[in-house]
């Protein structure tokens, strides 16, 4: 028995090797992490420096194709997400895995009920879960529908869910990224107190106050490796920042230098109740103005605004220094405004429609006579289109779906070129694209702003940002964190700005 | 929400009730009250499989045509084997419903097509199988065994077996949807099925079963169909699909998977029983009973879709 139990300073899980690629992008390379009981490692890392590829692995969603993993000192193959759980290694994902319609003490014990006699033992399902939720600080009616809980609750139940299979291992995936402060320092107490219970924490945040309060040791990837690691204590901001970033970034985009010309866009202290609070900032014909924030920054909720999608309550939006009131998407596209947005497969485009289709799907009203589409006047320009963005495609009336991501989103810039827009917001436009579909785009922007256009680029990709933008707007928490001109924003001050307290 | 829902739905049935009974206190009676609920039966059953099946957001459009496919088989037996003793026969009845919701099942399960898909096509095939093994011919209850014919309409405690049979039909599904793992996986895949997967729940598996369960429900009411109307033809039971997902609909069942109660899919069987019995003695025509049913149907929904909250945005801003 005693022989099953590792020794104190052996590490619970132990990676070693890891490798991991799709298709023909590496996302995990010779990957060594090791964690320990009674420990809170924080990981920490750019977007895409491979951390939620590492997490899928742990829970069993992929298998690496090279590397051994080591848990409680046997080497393991972890086959699913079940089997995970069997292990006792437990995942809290960023967007709650619950069930609305299922009450809090089913979705605790949803892989595990009690049973009596082999039916369903709700009385001490109830009372178990009640239990649960008093060790968590959180004294909630176990019979409440989940529907009916916060954010911060439904992430709570899905700690307690991983109380109730005793889990060894807890990874935490951005837990407080949609927490208020004050529900994020008591999720910061609950982390500390399973640690305090002798189980090993993976914490995986961008804020590094909340690192910096409970992490005992730290790991930074990027790239796919583990480049840093040491204890928490006696390291610095400076220092992880340094590490995550790793050289000073490249300027490897091809920035045009254009003669801005004057203001076209003005935003005047905009705010939503919940999502941005006083947001000013103007964007001027060939500029190109970066928008920079973490995950859940309020950065595409503030350009919905902008665009007409939702309603800001207060401030103004100027368009050529008269006030617009955008109530509907349509009210911007007639104002010369296009927003691409993030989402390509659910927002930004209809994959299962041909592509000439989606191109003209925004300015059908181009081509419509009389109320009939003038078919072979939309196949020419759609075509015209296709060809200057250089999509490649067998023919116009195939699926959207056939192309790969990198021609999708071409295709669903040519659909908003051709509102002839005068500001062009683009919201993570090159996530999920190849390296080549990459450039092209990037150069197409600097062909547009060569011609006049404003360009506001959202992204979380830094080089990116840094790289393409004349200033950089910074978010955090749906606020203004900084407005950096070009020759100031370096990656490190643009990090601090998103994620300093 | 749904104890609410279930209220109203109780409430205006008892209003419709007593409405009716004011003028036809016939209606009222022990023995009318009972023919009501012979009546609902099938219904009851019907509905009790379909739920199960709408719980894991699919939907059975061919639910009818099972039930006319069972009914026409069984009739057949018994018209070439009046000796098949009852048991046989309607264990036979169940398990070629069965067979039939497998079929649904695994087209739904293996090959990942929509439900309302499938279950058009199969619509159609089953409908048109009916046809074949007929021979587009008639089964009349002359042609039909005595016992074949009575069994159904056998009163214990003054219900029929039909009766019973519904009863039992709720307490069970009731009870597997409350206590057993597999009822609770039905809730769990069609509430969130990518959460499902994550927690070790099949889906297309849950899917599967949620059909085979209903189509034993349709192969039994195959037999009871034809037995209490005492005759098997093509168009038995034509269209009733769409009664069926009405009473569930009414009842609170979700066209979107995840929530819906026995209780509610009773009480939603109950009202139309109600509408089709007490309506014809006001001398109201059937087109009014649809219509009334209509509403009922729009007004539920209506009154969810108020109740539901606008999509959840996250909340960035702290105060």
């Amino acid at each position: 028995m005693s022989n099953d139990e590792p020794s104190v300073n052996a590490p619970l899980l132990q990676l070693s090797g890891i490798s991991k690629s799709f298709g023909g992008t590496r996302a995990l390379e010779s990957v060594e992490l090791a964690l320990y009981a009674g420990s809170i490692t924080a990981l920490v890392g750019e977007n895409g420096a491979g951390k939620s590829t590492l997490v899928k692995i742990l829970t069993g969603i992929h298998q690496p194709d090279r590397g051994r993993i080591t848990f409680c000192g046997k080497s393991v193959r972890i086959r699913s997400p079940a089997h995970a759980q069997q292990l006792g290694i437990s995942v809290i994902h960023q967007e709650a895995v619950v069930f609305d319609e299922l009450s809090v003490a089913e979705n605790i014990f949803v892989t595990a009920r009690p049973r009596h006699w082999g039916l369903i033992d709700w009385a001490r399902m109830r009372r178990d879960a009640g239990r649960l939720m008093e060790r968590l600080d959180c004294p909630l009616d176990p019979g409440l529908l989940l529907r009916d809980l916060s954010v911060a609750q439904r992430y709570l139940v899905q700690i307690a869910r991983a109380l109730s299979h005793d889990a060894r291992l807890v990874i935490m995936d951005e837990p407080t990224a949609a927490l208020s402060h004050h529900e994020a320092q008591l999720l910061l107490r609950i982390a500390a107190g399973l640690r305090d219970e002798g189980r090993a924490l993976l914490f995986i945040s961008h804020r590094f106050e909340d690192l910096f309060a409970i992490a005992d040791r730290y790991v930074v990837f990027r790239d796919g490796r583990n480049v840093a690691e040491g204890l928490m204590p006696g390291t610095s901001v400076d220092t992880l920042i340094q590490s995550m970033v790793g050289r000073a970034i490249a300027r490897l985009y091809p920035k045009r230098s254009v003669a801005l010309g004057e203001e076209i866009l003005r935003v005047q202290d905009l705010s939503r109740a919940e999502e941005f609070a006083h947001v000013s900032f103007g964007v001027r014909r060939g500029e190109i103005l970066g928008v920079y924030g973490l995950v859940g920054a309020g950065r595409s909720e503030l350009m919905q605004s902008v665009f007409g999608l939702t309603r800001a309550e207060s401030g103004s939006i100027e368009l050529d220094r008269a006030q617009i009131r955008p109530r509907h998407p349509a009210d911007a596209i007639a104002q010369h405004i296009a927003y691409v947005p993030e989402d390509r497969q659910h927002q930004g485009a209809i994959p299962s429609l041909s592509i000439s289709s989606n191109i003209a799907l925004a300015s059908l009203a181009q081509f419509t006579r009389h109320g009939w589409v003038d078919g072979e006047r939309l196949t020419r320009t759609v075509g015209e289109w296709a060809q200057r963005m250089q999509v490649k495609y067998a023919n116009l009336e195939q699926p959207l779906s056939e192309l790969s991501g990198g021609n999708q989103q071409k295709v669903v810039l040519a659909k908003w070129l051709l509102t002839a827009p005068r500001v062009l917001i683009l919201d993570e436009p090159t996530k999920g694209i190849d390296v080549g579909s990459k450039a092209a785009v990037h150069a197409l922007m600097g062909e547009w702003v060569e011609q006049g256009m404003a360009i506001i680029l959202v992204s979380s990709e830094l080089p990116e940002v840094l790289g393409l933008s004349d200033r950089v707007l910074v978010m955090r928490r749906g606020r203004m964190a900084g407005v950096l001109d070009r020759t100031e924003a370096d990656a490190a001050t643009v990090l601090r700005l998103a994620s300093a307290a | 929400m749904s104890s609410r829902h279930n209220a109203a739905l109780a409430l205006l049935t008892a209003i419709l009730f007593v409405a009716v009974a004011a003028r036809y206190p016939q209606f009222a009676s022990a023995a009318g009250l009972r023919d009501t609920f012979d009546d609902t039966s099938i219904l009851i059953l019907l509905a009790l499989g379909q739920m199960l099946v709408m719980l894991t957001r699919a939907i059975d459009l061919s639910v009818a045509a099972s039930v006319a496919l069972t009914g026409m088989c069984v009739a057949l037996i018994n018209q070439a084997m009046p000796g098949v003793a009852m048991p046989w026969l309607v264990l036979s009845a169940a398990l070629l419903g069965a067979v039939l919701g497998a079929v649904n099942g695994l087209l739904v399960w293996q090959l990942q097509i929509p439900p309302i898909v499938v279950t058009l096509g199969t619509l159609a095939i089953y409908r048109g199988a009916t046809y074949l093994v007929s021979g587009g011919r008639w089964v009349n209850s002359g042609d039909m065994s005595p016992v074949f014919l009575s069994l159904v309409r056998e009163r214990w405690g003054g219900l029929t077996l039909l009766s019973w049979l519904a009863i039992a039909g709720v307490l069970l599904t009731a009870c597997l949807l409350r206590y057993s793992a597999a009822g609770r996986s039905l809730y769990a895949a069609g509430n969130n099925p990518e959460a499902a997967r994550y927690v070790g729940v099949d889906v297309g598996r849950a899917q599967c079963l949620a059909f085979v369960f209903n189509g034993v429900l349709a192969g039994l009411c195959g037999y009871l169909w034809v037995a209490r109307y005492a005759v098997a033809y093509t168009g038995i039971a034509s269209g009733f699909e769409l009664t069926v997902i009405a009473a569930c609909v009414i009842g609170g069942v979700s066209i979107a998977g995840g929530s819906g109660t026995v209780l509610g899919v009773l009480l939603g069987c109950l009202f139309l029983g109600v509408i089709k019995n007490a309506l014809p003695l006001l001398a109201v025509s059937p087109f009014w009973q649809m219509a009334v049913s209509g509403a009922v149907i729009v007004t539920a929904a209506v009154l969810n879709a108020a109740g539901v909250r606008a999509p959840q945005r996250q909340r960035i801003l702290e105060n």
